[in-house]
């Protein structure tokens, strides 16, 4: 293993030894309420930008995979009272299944036609699910959560190191994919797609792979939350927001590296998570088209790129 | 000068009966044509006759309404442009598209990365000293490391053509890669294509500029409003009147 | 078969309100590629000026309208030159942040909205409103009626414009190749200015019927990004009478499918018939641009 790979590895290790850490020392419940909601967006924003950042093909589709990954929770649950793992394990699968069939009617599209019709895809799929009786259609269902088990005490602090998991996961496999052959594959059709075509990049695979993986982990994001809300309802689990939040952090972080969906997540979440507490949802929401505008006005690159640039002008200043 | 190989040697790209409409439009007319293996081939032709549109159906970026395209006997016809530059087919673009947020050396490497697949496959140890011997080749192994922002237009021309070398191809394909430069950066990347056709490849080139045409190539072909109108030596397409009236207007 | 004539019927009725709130989006997305999601937000928002003006000043929707429009001109005018400066003039990633920025204006509207006016409903009076007119068995709300005419009476005066008047066939030629009206000596930044003003104006009207058809409310523009890109794509980009047309078609499957199928089924109508048009025919069924 590289030397970059086992500061990782190790990073890795110390995240999840601080959040078992945490689950043991602190009694009061409200920091892992709303550290389960960061991390979920540090999920779905790193997932994202494998397909928004990495390929450059900014869809709208969190939404629908983060929802289909609660209602296959929901399914599962009512069905044949799964445990949690299988519940994250379906979810996965089914958005891997699901991001092969939208990746495929899709990535054929070019730029914001693609947007649009990801836009279309949630909203059908969203309607979809809000006619289905037995998941509790418009209504929304409610849920029993299961007993918890130790070490945890409650059952939102095992969601929480749940959670935690899935991060280490879904920054693994983001971080992979951009260092390896795939990476620069998908780099090289982010520039220009018909010069990578033609330079021998199968872009229409490397496009729905990166679909099928961006898809697995997105629902799998969502499957915890219907544990989290003991309810699930179709109007809030499509919610709009989700799709257009996870832009807005990938796009404030910066898509070119991981850190880039995380950082943004952490800063956009934790204001959110502030924000509606304090004030108003209604804030929240100005908050986000704010940030969104200005980030994308005043620094495309967003955060990683006011980063790269401050450190040119030093170097530049230096020379 | 190597003659052109005689009618017993298969012919490395064989274009039958290719039509190419756009709506009403007919940019490619019943084209056919062989290319002969190693042969230096000049497509000329007034704008909009359809010689980018025929280098866009051979290589795969538009679909064709009828004929076929072969290639090394194999019909290439359903391929997608990145299986066929797997299979030896390479070109550049009119107006340079370089990745622009690589630099120049990472620019092959999306060549080796992916063109060598299933062929000749070449270790990671050697990927570095592969790219820097084209590089060399082209005369831009100083600009190895750089952003290709930073290029002028010759330097991005020549580093088209480097990185459509990086895909190993037995024919390339030229397109207009000495539009606008000055007569000594002609000379460059004409000297240079030469010298890529004593390697063997098979080289289509497409230009305006008539001098740089006469001293490349072995065979030339006229292309107008779609249709072939003239295919032979370079003195005798030059000298044909129809070319004559497509470039001058009757 | 009564209650599908009935349906297709209202459904011709509903999809010309549905071109009426759609044609300026066929000039700023169809003719000038503007990434536009904020277009039903700026349609809502319209609408809300003519609520204000209708409640505090009893001035009728439509007039209320027609008022709001020189304002909604120069804002036009305003939004595109920021649009320009920002992602135009800077090339190929445009698109892409184009977009989030349309969503990021969309969200400020939203709330600004709820922060003025709260999160209630709110709809006009007048005295076309409220009342139906009977052919035999049908009953066909005159608003619907009011909808129709002025739908139809802009998108005659639009497709007017853009082919007879100097300026419509500027931005024409400026939608299909600026670089040419460069050499000739106009501007094409100022005439796609121009056009995105007349774009954004025309919501003054389209805003009167939004709110004169059914009451609105802040986050309405939700439910109209489908509607009004599907009828856009549809027409073919840039036709104005396509877009009359396609809305038709939205407004009949809509209403045959509410009757059949109940409301709940609506919401996907429109994104599941502009997801078809884009995988198969992605020109449009009218339009001549591809």
């Amino acid at each position: 293993m590289s030397r970059s790979s086992i500061r990782f590895w190790i990073g890795a290790a110390l995240f999840l030894t601080a959040v078992v850490l945490m689950t043991q020392l602190i009694r009061n419940e409200y920091p892992f309420f709303a550290g389960y909601v960061i991390l979920q967006f540090i999920v779905l924003a790193v997932a994202w930008s494998i397909l928004g950042g990495y390929a450059g093909y900014v869809n709208f589709g969190t939404s629908a995979f983060f929802g289909v990954g609660v209602y296959t929770a929901v399914f599962l649950f009512k069905a044949t009272g799964a445990p949690l793992a299988v519940q994250i394990a379906a979810a996965a699968i089914v958005g891997a299944l699901l991001g092969f069939a939208v990746g495929l009617v899709t990535l054929r599209m070019q730029g914001i036609y693609f947007s649009i019709a990801t836009i279309a895809m949630t909203i059908i799929i969203e309607t979809t699910v809000t006619n289905w009786r037995y998941v509790g259609g418009a209504a929304g269902i409610q849920l029993q959560r299961p007993p918890v088990m130790p070490p945890f005490d409650t059952y939102v602090q095992m969601l929480f190191f749940v959670q935690a998991l899935l991060v280490v996961l879904t920054v693994a496999i983001a971080r992979y994919m951009q260092i390896s052959w795939m990476g620069r594959g998908l780099q090289a059709l982010k520039d220009d797609e018909l010069a990578a075509e033609c330079t021998g990049v199968p872009t229409l695979r490397l496009k729905v792979t990166a679909c099928v993986i961006s898809g697995a982990l997105m629902c799998a994001a969502g499957a915890p939350a219907a544990m989290y809300l003991q309810y699930a309802e179709p109007s809030s689990a499509f919610n709009l927001n989700y799709s257009v939040s996870v832009l807005a952090m990938s796009l404030i972080g910066g898509t070119a590296h991981w850190i880039g969906p995380v950082l943004g997540a952490i800063l956009l979440g934790t204001t959110q998570q502030l924000l509606t507490v304090s004030i108003s949802s209604e804030v929240n929401v100005l908050v986000l088209g704010v940030m969104l505008v200005l980030f994308v006005v005043v620094a495309p690159e967003g955060i990683i790129g006011l980063i790269r640039k401050a450190g040119r002008k030093r170097a530049g200043d230096r020379a | 000068m190597m003659p052109p190989g005689g009618p017993d040697r298969a012919p490395v790209l064989r274009i039958s009966a290719l039509t190419k409409r756009f709506g009403g439009f007919i940019a490619l007319d019943n084209v056919s044509v062989d290319i002969h293996p190693g042969e230096r081939f000049g497509l000329i032709g007034p704008n909009g006759s359809g010689k980018t549109t025929l280098i866009n159906c051979i290589s795969g970026a538009f679909r064709t309404e009828a004929g076929t395209v072969v290639f090394a006997g194999e019909d290439i016809t359903p391929l997608a442009p990145h299986i066929r530059t797997r299979r030896g087919i390479a070109r550049s673009f009119q107006i340079p598209r370089p990745f622009k947020s690589m630099t120049v050396a990472e620019n092959l490497m999306v060549a080796l990365d992916f063109a060598s697949v299933g062929g000749d496959f070449i270790p990671a140890a050697q990927r570095r000293d592969t790219v820097m011997s084209i590089l060399t080749q082209m005369g831009l192994a100083s600009k190895a490391d750089l952003s290709t922002l930073g290029l002028s237009q010759v330097e991005l021309r020549k580093m088209e053509l480097a990185r459509a070398m990086a895909t190993h191809p037995k024919l390339l394909i030229s397109d207009e890669a000495m539009a606008g430069l000055s007569s000594s950066e002609v000379d460059e990347v004409l000297d240079l294509l030469i010298k890529l056709a004593g390697q063997g490849i098979t080289i289509i080139m497409i230009e305006h500029i008539m001098q740089a045409v006469m001293r490349f190539s072995e065979r030339v072909m006229c292309l107008d409003a779609g249709k072939i109108i003239a295919i032979g030596a370079p003195a005798e397409v030059m000298a044909n009147q129809r070319v004559q009236e497509a470039y001058l207007g009757t | 078969m009564d209650l599908l004539l009935d349906a297709v019927v209202l459904g011709t009725l509903l999809g010309c309100f549905y071109a009426a709130v759609s044609l300026g989006l066929s000039v700023s997305f169809g003719l000038l590629d503007v990434p536009h999601v904020a277009h039903p937000a700026f349609l809502v928002l319209a609408s809300y000026g003519v609520f204000f003006l209708n409640d505090r000043f009893d001035i009728d929707p439509l007039l209320a309208g027609l008022l709001i429009t020189p304002l909604l001109f120069l804002f036009g005018l305003v939004a595109y030159r920021l649009y320009y400066e920002t992602f135009e003039k800077r090339g190929s990633d445009a698109g892409v942040r184009g977009i989030a920025f349309f969503f990021g204006i969309a969200f400020i509207i939203e709330v600004l909205i709820i922060l003025q006016f709260g999160v209630d409903q709110r709809s006009v009076t007048a005295s076309y409103i409220g009342k139906a007119w009977r052919i035999g068995d049908m009953r066909i709300p005159i608003r619907l009626l009011v909808a129709f005419a002025v739908a139809a009476a802009m998108t005659i005066l639009l497709s007017l414009y853009l082919s007879r008047t100097f300026m419509g066939r500027a931005i024409r030629a400026v939608a299909q190749d600026q670089e040419a009206l460069r050499l000739m000596g106009a501007n094409p930044v100022w005439i796609k200015q121009w056009a995105f003003g007349i774009a954004t104006a025309v919501l003054g009207t389209a805003g009167a019927l939004l709110i004169i058809v059914a009451p609105v409310d802040p986050i309405l523009d939700r439910a109209y990004i489908g509607r009004t890109f599907c009828v856009v794509v549809m027409a073919g980009l840039g036709s104005m009478t396509g877009t009359l047309l396609a809305a038709i078609i939205l407004g009949v499957a809509e209403t045959i499918v509410l009757t059949l199928f109940g409301a709940s089924w609506a919401p996907a109508i429109s994104f599941a018939m502009l997801l078809g048009v884009l995988a198969v025919r992605p020109q449009g069924l009218f339009g001549r641009r591809s």
